[in-house]
């Protein structure tokens, strides 16, 4: 296979400038003062504090996991600096007192913030490091009974939602991680759609990690009430340097009673370079709860950036007829690696999920599927469908699909379909053969392979994802 | 149609000259002379393993084949140094033998790309779906589909007679100046084979060519070529008019590698 190919699947890296901004970092290391110093600058209540103590000392006890495959050189947690936010803090309710190097940088982005730039019908929460700078649409959402803000200021000014549902789907002590993530979690979004809303837009956040030497972990809480539905969207990028930097992510989602939760990730956090020096180490834990009968909750993620992936958005199906969805692409490129999947577990009568992966490797990329559905016994008919295909590009990549299946009830229908393809000289020759460039062709046999899971993004970020497997814009339209 | 009746003075589109290929170090074309001009249909026969395929594949430009001699210039230029879109673009087609699946592309999106393609480099505005849709609904007529063919994936779940007639409609709708079918004629029944006929007949002008590769004399009963070769090893070993068609299909292609051998 010709290079050629290879390097028209990845276009350069574009995100990796580095905003010139005076910021207040805390030294490295990460000891219980640490932790009260976080806690005290985000002004918490004690009992926030207690909870992140408690997951801190958890975390100490835990090992950290290796099961995963991947591979990549001992973290050395001392030397992470845990908290780093641009100094000036601004006031959250007027974007006039952000500094404009933020407002600039995210422009950069493409996540305009400023009130005539803003993307129509998306509401945006904009974090930089390890604060938020900015939420926009709150008084429009507010109107509705949305609650959209920084998830620091929701532990501040609605701490009894926050202290109901923080750790009710992922407990602080669920694993090393996502200990680590609850002992420093600095800022994220929180969203609560009340009963029965249609929340009026989309809902973003945008994380920007800029400064040196630090970690980002952030913490995403979305609690759907009784008949909501909610789309929310999480972007990333990260400047371009030697060293790994850790993202050690929590989301969870709780959807009560027919609620639906539609949560989208274009994940673009720096790969490293070609030879694989630096990138982010993404390990986050990423989870929903389908609490109600009929509840819906949908992951669909499209990861085309760290150095490693090491994700599993997976929903628990609680109630009766709950709905688990999981549409992914994931993209290993040069010496990327990604370990990625789903877990699926049925609890609930009639509880359906749906697994859709599309994995493409190429340079020395190494991509994984890594999956479980669980059918336990009291969910009678539940139902799974699964589809995993793996694109290989070159002949140095490799894709890996680790499917684990255990059902517990007879009734349960399981369905598994799994495919891993070559991109072909011949599918390129075709395309060129009727006049497209080598560069569209690709584009076009790529976008293609990725359509299931490009249809479930919102239209503006579908766009978006297509843009950054350097593919054009028209590819998606039939 | 005219064709008939050649003149020297008449356009040469394609000029082949001691052509010689190797695939993965084989040498499979072995010295090809051909000219095609404007208002031409040739017809290139011979046995399986001949290097029918191979002749109409490089002419398109398949990675998988190098040229070790001979030079093909089209309309003057040098072909073989042109990258596969360039032919593609300056109006060179191949219907493909085995056309490739594209799973997710929709068909509709596949054609309007490549007529865009070409409509850019002729420094044409590019179409848009709905223009294009307009233009499409009687191209479909003419090969007996109806839309629903264009929101299927690209020949994907098609079968073998479908692939082919959507080289067909890729053919007509691309309308270029030389189209090379590549057994396009094989695995279909003979009511395709006829639509499939009808078409290419329909697309002849004075100002295009076309060059059949076929192993059968099938299809020439329905579309007249001016020129007949028969290729064996990689040579061309005989030429003439329709006629020689009929005689293959009734002596076989045995003969003619006993004459080469003898030549």
């Amino acid at each position: 296979m010709s290079s050629g190919i290879e390097a028209q699947v990845l276009q350069p890296y574009k995100y990796g400038f580095v905003t010139d901004i005076e910021s207040e970092t805390v030294p490295p290391g990460l000891s219980e003062d640490v932790i009260r110093l976080i806690s005290q600058k985000k002004g918490e209540p004690a009992w926030m504090l207690e909870w992140r103590l408690r997951a801190y000392r958890n975390w100490l006890k835990m090992p950290e996991p290796h099961w995963a495959n991947v591979q990549y050189g001992p973290i050395d947690y001392q030397a992470i600096s845990y908290y780093a936010a641009p100094k000036q803090r601004p006031k959250l309710d007027s974007l006039e007192q952000v500094d404009p190097k933020l407002l600039e940088t995210f422009e950069k982005l493409g996540i305009p913030i400023e009130e005539r730039k803003r993307l129509a019908g998306v509401a945006v929460d904009a974090v930089f490091d390890s604060v938020s700078v900015a939420t926009t649409f709150r008084e429009e959402l507010k109107k509705h009974g949305v609650i959209f803000c920084a998830i620091s200021e929701a532990i501040r000014e609605y701490p009894e939602l926050v202290q109901q549902y923080l750790g009710s789907v992922v407990p602080y002590n669920d694993n090393f991680f996502a200990a680590l993530n609850s002992a420093v979690f600095t800022d994220g979004s929180f969203v609560f759609v009340p009963k029965g809303v249609r929340c009026p837009m989309e809902l973003s956040t945008y994380f920007r990690i800029n400064a040196e030497s630090t970690g980002q972990f952030e913490r995403t809480l979305i609690v759907a009430d009784e008949g909501s539905y909610v789309s929310y969207l999480e972007g990333c990028s990260a400047p371009v340097r030697d060293e790994n930097q850790l993202h050690a992510a929590v989301v969870e989602l709780v959807a009560l009673d027919r609620a639906t939760i539609k949560y989208s990730t274009i994940q673009n956090w720096y790969p490293g370079d070609e030879a694989g020096r630096g990138g982010i180490y993404n390990f986050v834990t990423k989870r929903g709860a389908c609490r109600g009968r009929g509840s819906k909750i949908s992951w669909t993620q499209v990861e085309t950036g760290s150095a490693i992936t090491w994700k599993y958005p997976g929903c628990i199906l609680q109630g009766d007829d709950s709905i688990g969805e999981f549409y992914s692409v994931a993209v290993t490129n040069h010496r990327q690696q990604a370990d990625t999947g789903t877990k699926m577990i049925h609890m609930g009568k009639n509880t359906r999920s749906t697994i859709v992966s599309k994995g493409i490797s190429a340079g020395r990329g190494q991509n994984t599927y890594r999956g479980l559905v669980k059918i336990l016994k009291g969910a009678e008919q539940a139902r799974n469908y699964s589809q995993c295909d793996s694109m290989l590009i070159g002949d140095r990549c490799g894709a890996h699909t680790f499917p684990y299946i255990d059902v517990r009830n007879s009734t349960a229908i399981m369905e598994h379909e799994a495919s891993t393809s070559k991109i072909g000289e011949d599918q390129i020759f075709y395309a060129k053969q009727r006049g497209l460039s080598a560069e569209d062709a690709v584009s076009m046999i790529v976008n293609g392979f990725c359509k299931e899971v490009f249809k479930e993004l919102p239209m503006e970020f579908a766009v978006e994802a297509q843009r950054l497997l350097g593919i054009s814009l028209e590819g998606s339209v039939g | 149609m005219t064709g008939k009746g050649k003149r020297d003075t008449r356009h040469v589109l394609l000029e082949v000259q001691n052509l010689h290929a190797t695939v993965e170090g084989r040498e499979i074309l072995r010295g090809i002379d051909l000219t095609v001009r404007a208002g031409e249909v040739h017809a290139i026969m011979g046995p399986n393993g001949s290097g029918k395929s191979t002749l109409a594949q490089v002419l398109a430009g398949h990675p998988a084949y190098a040229v070790t001699a001979g030079q093909a210039l089209y309309e003057g230029n040098d072909l073989l140094a042109m990258a596969p879109e360039a032919r593609a673009r300056e109006g060179v087609f191949l219907a493909f033998q085995y056309p490739v699946a594209i799973r997710g592309i929709t068909n509709a999106y596949f054609l309007r790309s490549a007529v865009n393609a070409l409509r850019k480099h002729r420094g044409e505005e590019e179409l848009g779906p709905v223009e294009f849709m307009d233009a499409l609904e009687e191209k479909l007529k003419v090969i007996g589909w109806d839309s629903s063919y264009l929101t299927r994936p690209v020949n994907e779940g098609f079968s073998g007679g479908e692939k082919k007639r959507n080289e067909i409609l890729q053919l007509a709708v691309l309308d270029p100046k030389l189209a090379i079918l590549d057994e396009t004629d094989s695995g279909l029944d003979i009511d395709a084979l006829k639509t499939v006929a009808r078409t290419v007949d329909k697309l002849r002008r004075p100002d295009n060519a076309t060059v059949l590769v076929t192993h059968y004399d099938r299809i020439l009963t329905h579309i007249e070529p001016d020129v007949v070769h028969v290729l064996a090893g990689g040579r061309i070993v005989k030429s003439g008019g329709k006629e020689l068609a009929r005689e293959l299909e009734e002596k076989g292609y045995d003969w003619l590698r006993e004459e080469a051998v003898v030549a």
